[in-house]
């Protein structure tokens, strides 16, 4: 039981550590119809956003794929996507791009449905419960962590981040990653002043290129007043901390947004590093499960990846105790190691995949999406 | 003894408190003991040794900014003595 997991097998070969049933807007239209429809499923989490509609080109394409991956995630049994009827983003196209990924799927317009929301939410409903019934017959196997991606995010940061959260995190995404597994460091304009050391650790000549390429001329301040007020005094400060959770691994590409790993160890995805957006971008691109290391705190989770949270800042431990999974701050505090914390980290990540509820979850901060339209 | 401050690699001059250190407080460094000229608040740093004008602020054993004024050791570092040297490098790199 040491080195693997009890999932749910896909029918695509991936494997999730959750079994939901994702409920879907294709527009903000229909997202009360969508709340109220999951509201009276078990397993059934809403996904809604402000968008689908008087959008074109990027706008269109980052919505419509990040909306398309969230559904596809191996956490996630089956989806139905629900329109209103006359949006940009068809719901039945959506609908279309999640069944690549072999799950059951379903969607209908609220105007095609006699009887209005009222008959929407039946409509819904029904289809659910079809679901629901389905999603608790799947038996869980026994994996190895092969199956599993792990997003790597951080937000709230102060210089505690990059002392304790972040080194823990990069150890237990080295042993991941040694075991098979794979990771995603997200964030790319907080690998700014640090990218030589990631280039350095590029597989070829070509990737290490590419890492050197993204940040050609251009200065990207990285910081928000409060990483400043906790002690990161430049962009590049918080970079070094930053890539720090990314652990030693070799870099086996660059992916853009809205992309997914193109194989097993260490991936770089390019997004904005906006912490709902980043863990959204992560949970879209496959991601089934994510460490988010915080040092001034943070409540948000995922609707289709559980959010394990680590923080190294003592104050922000016993003031957000409720809100944290593990107290790194002992590496502030107590001169506990950060191979110490690594090895805690390790062993509630692999309960975490054997279906043991993050805070985030068990609070129910599981609805928050943002997307990326620039 | 719990420590009060980390240096993070044998090439930083600076080092990050790891509680809150009130001014005029007595360090023990390695070699020397230094005594903190400012309110330091926990995350944030000072300088280890004196650091020159335009020299490099190291952590990590990496750059992480470029003095603007003469540091003294035991001043806090922060975005009031120190710039960022991204933009530099970019060009450069």
């Amino acid at each position: 039981m040491d080195e693997g997991f009890l999932g749910y097998p896909r029918s695509n070969g991936t494997v999730g550590i959750r079994n939901k049933i994702v409920v879907l807007s294709s527009v903000v239209c229909a997202n009360t119809v969508v709340r109220r429809v999951a509201e009276k499923i078990d397993n059934a989490i809403a996904i809604t956003h402000p968008y689908g509609c008087g959008q074109w080109a990027t706008s269109y394409s980052n919505t419509f794929n990040i909306l398309a991956g969230l559904a596809s995630n191996p956490n996630v049994y089956g989806a139905l996507v629900i329109g209103l009827g006359c949006e940009t983003l068809f719901s039945n196209r959506l609908a279309d791009k999640i069944r690549e990924s072999k799950k059951p799927v379903d969607s209908f317009n609220i105007q095609d449905v006699k009887g209005g929301t009222i008959g929407a939410i039946e409509k819904g409903v029904s289809i659910c419960r079809r679901f629901d019934k389905e999603a608790k017959e799947v038996k869980k196997e026994f994996f190895d962590f092969t199956h599993i991606t792990l997003g790597l995010e951080c937000g709230g940061s102060d210089s505690t981040s990059g002392l304790s959260a972040n080194p823990s995190l990069g150890i237990v995404s080295d042993k991941l990653v040694n075991l098979g597994g794979t990771s995603i460091l997200p964030e790319f304009a907080e690998w700014a002043g640090a990218e030589h050391l990631l280039s350095k650790r590029a597989i070829n000549e070509e990737v290490a290129k590419e890492i050197m390429s993204l940040f050609k001329g251009k200065f990207f301040e990285n910081r928000s007043p409060g990483n400043i007020e906790g002690g990161l005094s430049t962009p590049e400060e918080k970079s070094l901390g930053n890539i720090a959770k990314g652990g030693k691994a070799t870099i086996q590409g660059v992916i853009r947004y809205t992309e997914k790993p193109r194989g097993k160890g260490l991936w770089l995805m390019v997004e904005p590093g906006l912490d709902v957006v980043s863990v959204t971008a992560l949970a879209a691109a496959g991601a089934n499960i994510i460490v988010f290391t915080t040092g001034r705190g943070t409540p948000f989770g995922s609707p289709v990846a559980p959010v394990i949270k680590i923080c190294g800042n003592p104050k922000t431990c016993d003031y957000m105790a409720s809100n944290i999974d593990i107290d790194a701050s002992k590496i502030i505090t107590n001169n506990k190691t950060i191979e110490d914390i690594s090895e805690i980290l390790w062993k509630k990540l692999k309960e975490v995949c054997n279906g043991e509820k993050t805070i985030a979850e068990k609070l129910g901060f599981e609805e928050d999406i943002g997307i990326w339209r620039a | 003894m719990k420590n009060k401050y980390i240096i993070i690699n044998s090439k930083d001059n600076c080092a990050t408190t790891l509680e809150d250190i009130p001014q005029d407080t007595k360090i023990e460094l390695k070699d020397k003991i230094i005594k903190i000229n400012h309110n330091i608040s926990l995350g944030h740093k000072f300088a280890i040794n004196n650091i020159e004008k335009e020299d490099y602020i190291i952590k990590y054993g990496e750059i992480i900014g470029i003095a603007t004024e003469s540091i003294s050791e035991g001043d806090w570092i922060h975005t009031h003595n120190i710039k960022s040297t991204y933009f530099e490098v970019t060009k450069d790199g």
